[in-house]
């Protein structure tokens, strides 16, 4: 099945429905996005990036129609239906909740418990 | 996209995948460029960042999630070509798995329909029956008992958790309508047919106040009896027939195949109208009680109120019923010991399914070594190792699955004559078919086998080295396959030899007990059961006339040389036993020592030639008025007079009933195998008494003649005689029958039937598994030998002999063949054992057993690997090494 992301498990989801709610894009400007924005920490392996888009598209969370682009070529884009902004929701804050748990874990003295 | 649109749009998204993957390859090179690479190093950059065109894609039909079912379809189409284009490999594969898989089906084929369907009668969970048990008897013998026919009276009013029903195993002389008739008769309790809720199809059921003494007699006709006598017609209700000189009003006709513990009846009567004394008697138990428990009562609360109630009736009636319970079970279809001999088979069948699977698994391995270029092209071209073994596991199921079609379409032609070679009558052999359990165990065998003999060749499915694979032939990494190929022979050689061995023990067995002294001359001696008069029946002074007249009529008729009557045969159904002592303190019934009893005329011993060993044997001597004596066989006077002479000593049989139950021996004679050839040596009960019909007192004159057989010694072939035999013993009246006709050569020879059945079986089982085990030892021997060719070629370049080469290629397949058998014996002996729980008079493994059958497996596998040691031996040293 997929390679291994350096990403961990289930973030790339919720990467890629973050960067398709800002409006309809094709794949390879999603990758760029991604690069772009996490400044380059986030490598997304391409490998992965279309198996993601067609299983979240199969899913029902994303949606996709053939366009033009400002090249005049045609390609895929993908744009979230509302069942994708409900799971985007929901994940972003259990993402949340999930870092500010591990940050306060990490914020703990050597000396131990306070 | 709903999930068929994605199976059926296949070409549309793969051009829109196709398309999707340009446009991000294109654009990624684009932006290469503006960076200022070379167009042909963006090209490539890009393809590396997206991993390779094929593979992404390969993944995104993953996500598809129909992904298994499209490969399913392509993997059979595949599976389909494959197989055409080897269609000698598909034949042998097919048929090799169609016998297995067939032979396997008929044997569950019975199994289900015998042991594992429930009863033909609507919910049968609730249906019960209860037996009698009493710590009075000795219970290794006798076991449980039916029921006393007032205990059952006193059960069926008491009980609030069942309600009960009873019948009685009779007989009788039908003499209206038709011919003269003795018919299966059962005395049923009015309730019978409700409980079983089984309808009667034409009028009605018994009413309870016909179930009385002193109603109008009235019957139920059995439906085959209906057909026979009435041709069916519908007016046989409110007609009659007349059964032993009575007259009965038919009032129903029992539905077709209804069957009352296993068996048709001819005619029902009302139990509660027979005013036979032994019915009054708590102390006699004929009755076979059923019951089905009332709605929201389980079993075991029907077991503890039935022990109550046992327990009620010991303390109102210690004489008779102390110590006596009952036991409620849930009623089981009554298939005798036919159980463990289905298993065995189905074992055996197993194995040779077994067999069947490791010889295909070893010609799929054959051909997955010369496809791994083909499997290692794939691999390279994006498929992952899963998605490998799962296209060669479809290949297996789907042969597993052809081969099972094929061998069901084998089970249901070859079911019914399998079911009417099985020896004596198969119990519920009407329920034996083919249903859909059979065919979902069909299906689960199959895909089983499948799995079986595709799992080691789909696991060799190349995955690693996949360079080294695509560069090289197929034939030099053949090396690893060789090991196991080896384990294949060894385990199709050892599988053979379980059958064989088991086949031998069986013939041996049979030989064994066919040579075995029946203890009587079985030849030219006919046995039938014989009903006199129903008149004569009345009158005991009359009874012992119309004996005295049978057995001169029957004296007379040319061929005849001697006539005896006899109530109980060896080899046959039905035997009396009872407790005897040396002296007169006897111990309880529980510690007493059984004998058989035998009630016969003087001419006995010579009809059956049975030797006589001291004293006399009876003559007209012996009277009512007489002193009462017996005759007994050398294993009772060894039993309980060791080396002394019984003669003239006494033994005390408390239940005997006249006489004053003490009885002088007057002679000896040899033991008769009662059990028949095979199963006497085990029985619990061997010792005989033989006492004469003469001296029994008047009051057991009906019931013994309802009972009695004749025996005639004839000089000509037995059956030639019966008819005249039959004219002879009719009878004034016309009105006395003879049945259930045998010879005692047929008797000696039904009785070593299973054992000819099973050794028969077995034999073929065993064949069939070294015929397989020799094809795959010859293909598997053909293809490591083909594998070897270059290695042959520099072998006999550098001096090796064609002689050399032969002895080469037969050590290799020797060394496998001896692994087999090293681990087939040991099998076997464990198999032996299992056989000898379950095959009476089996005898245990002897190593002339092995010594007989192994050289038998060593030359067949030898002659297999001849052929290909044979041509590995004209194998051209130069055309060989040119190979490579």
């Amino acid at each position: 099945m997929a390679e291994k992301s350096d990403l961990p498990q289930g973030t790339l989801d919720l990467l890629i429905l973050k960067v398709v709610a800002l409006g309809p894009v094709h794949g390879y400007a999603i990758a760029q996005r991604l690069e772009q924005v996490s400044r380059g920490v986030v490598q997304v392996p391409q490998g992965s990036l279309y198996p993601a888009l067609h299983r979240l598209e199969n899913r029902g969370l994303l949606a996709a129609d053939w366009e033009e682009t400002e090249s005049g070529r045609e390609a895929k884009f993908y744009r979230l239906t509302r069942k994708g902004r409900t799971q985007l929701e929901t994940e972003a804050a259990t993402w949340q909740r999930l870092i500010d748990a591990v940050g306060l874990v990490l914020k703990l003295s050597e000396g131990g418990a306070e | 996209m709903n999930w068929w649109q994605r199976l059926f749009r296949r070409t549309k998204m793969e051009n829109q995948l196709e398309k999707e993957l340009r446009f991000h390859l294109d654009q990624h090179a684009s932006d290469l460029i503006a960076h200022g690479l070379s167009p042909d190093e963006a090209r490539r950059q890009s393809r590396l960042a997206l991993g390779g065109p094929e593979q992404a894609k390969e993944n995104c039909r993953d996500a598809r999630g129909t992904r298994w079912l499209e490969d399913l379809l392509r993997d059979f189409r595949y599976a389909i070509r494959m197989l055409q284009k080897q269609p000698s490999f598909a034949v042998v594969a097919l048929l090799t798995l169609a016998l297995g898989i067939g032979a396997t089906t008929v044997m569950f084929t019975l199994i289900n329909g015998v042991l594992l369907k429930p009863l033909p009668y609507s919910d049968p969970d609730k249906l019960v029956s209860v037996n009698g048990q009493s710590d009075r008897w000795n219970a290794e013998i006798f076991g449980e008992q039916n029921v006393a026919y007032l205990d059952f009276l006193d059960c069926a009013r008491e009980s609030r958790s069942l309600t009960i029903a009873a019948a009685l195993y009779n007989g009788g002389t039908v003499s209206e309508p038709g011919e003269p008739e003795y018919v299966d008769l059962r005395e049923i309790s009015s309730g019978l047919f409700s409980v079983l809720r089984v309808p009667i199809v034409q009028g009605r059921s018994f009413l309870p106040e016909e179930d009385r003494q002193g109603a109008a007699p009235v019957a139920i006709l059995g439906s085959g009896f209906w057909q026979r006598h009435f041709a069916g017609r519908t007016d046989a209700v409110g007609s009659s027939v007349v059964l032993d000189g009575k007259r009965f009003t038919i009032v129903g006709i029992a539905p077709a195949g209804f069957k009352l513990f296993g068996d048709e009846a001819d005619i029902y009567t009302p139990v509660g109208q027979d005013t036979a004394r032994y019915l009054r008697n708590r102390a006699a138990h004929p009755m076979h009680v059923v019951g089905r428990l009332q709605s929201g009562t389980t079993l075991s609360q029907a077991q503890n109120e039935l022990a109550l109630l046992g327990h009620h009736l010991a303390e109102q009636f210690p004489d008779t019923n102390a110590g006596r319970t009952f036991q409620v079970r849930s009623l089981r279809p009554n298939v005798g010991n036919v159980g463990s001999k289905l298993w065995l088979l189905l074992g055996a069948v197993g194995l040779v399914l077994l067999v069947a699977c490791v010889n295909v698994a070893s010609l799929l391995l054959a051909r997955a070594v010369s496809r791994e270029r083909e499997l290692a092209m794939r691999a390279a071209l994006g498929a992952s190792r899963g998605r490998l073994v799962r296209q060669c596991l479809t290949e297996s199921a789907m042969l597993g699955l052809a081969g099972g079609l094929l061998g069901v379409l084998i089970a249901a032609d070859g079911i019914r004559p399998f079911v009417q070679v099985w020896p004596g009558a198969l119990p519920r052999a009407e329920e034996v078919r083919v249903d859909w359990h059979v065919l979902l165990f069909a299906f689960g065998v199959s895909m089983l086998s499948g799995l079986l003999f595709g799992l080691a060749p789909a696991l060799r499915a190349p995955f690693s080295n996949l360079e080294q694979k695509l560069r090289t032939g197929a034939r030099s990494i053949a090396g690893s396959s060789r090991r196991l190929h080896g384990i294949f022979v060894i385990s199709e050689i050892a599988l053979a030899i379980i059958l064989l061995v088991s086949a031998g023990m069986l013939g041996r067995t049979l030989l064994h007990l066919s040579s075995l002294d029946a203890g009587v001359d079985v030849r030219n001696v006919l046995v039938t059961r014989m009903a006199l008069s129903p008149a004569t029946l009345a009158d005991p002074a009359k009874t012992r006339a119309a004996w005295k007249d049978v057995l001169a009529r029957a004296r007379n008729v040319p061929g005849v040389q001697s006539v005896a009557t006899v109530d109980t045969f060896p080899m046959r159904a039905g035997d009396n036993e009872e407790g005897y002592w040396t002296s007169a303190d006897v111990p309880p019934a529980n510690k007493l020592p059984f004998a058989l009893l035998t009630s016969v005329s003087p001419d006995y011993l010579n009809v059956m030639r049975i030797p006589l060993r001291r004293g006399r044997f009876f003559d007209d001597h012996d009277t009512v008025e007489s002193t009462p004596v017996i005759v007994i066989d050398d294993v009772l006077a060894r039993n309980a007079f060791g080396a002394q002479d019984p003669v003239g000593k006494r033994l005390w049989i408390p239940d005997m009933g006249y006489g004053g139950n003490v009885f002088e021996i007057v002679g000896v004679v040899g033991h008769v195998r009662h059990w028949g050839l095979a199963g006497d040596d085990q029985a619990k009960v061997r010792a005989q008494i033989y006492y004469p019909f003469a001296q029994l007192p008047d009051g057991f004159m009906h019931r013994w003649s309802e009972l009695m057989s004749i025996a005639v010694r004839t000089e000509i072939p037995p059956l030639s005689a019966l008819a005249s035999l039959r004219s002879a013993l009719k009878g004034v009246a016309g009105d006395q029958v003879l049945y259930e006709v045998r010879t005692m050569e047929q008797l000696a020879s039904e009785s070593l039937a299973e054992q000819r059945f099973l050794s028969l079986l077995f034999g073929i089982f065993a064949g069939l598994a070294l015929l397989l085990a020799c094809i795959g030892i010859y293909g598997v021997l053909a293809y490591l030998t083909g594998q070897r060719v270059p290695e042959i070629g520099v072998r006999m370049a550098l001096g090796a002999t064609a002689r050399d080469v032969i002895r080469l290629v037969l050590r290799q397949s020797l060394g496998m063949v001896f692994g087999g058998i090293a681990v087939g014996i040991v099998t076997a002996l464990a198999a032996g054992r299992l056989l000898m729980h379950t095959v009476d008079g089996m005898q245990s493994t002897e190593p002339s057993t092995l010594i007989l059958t192994i050289p038998v497996l060593v030359l067949a596998a030898l002659l297999a690997s001849f052929g290909p040691a044979l041509r590995a031996s004209r194998v051209d040293p130069v055309t060989a090494l040119r190979q490579d």
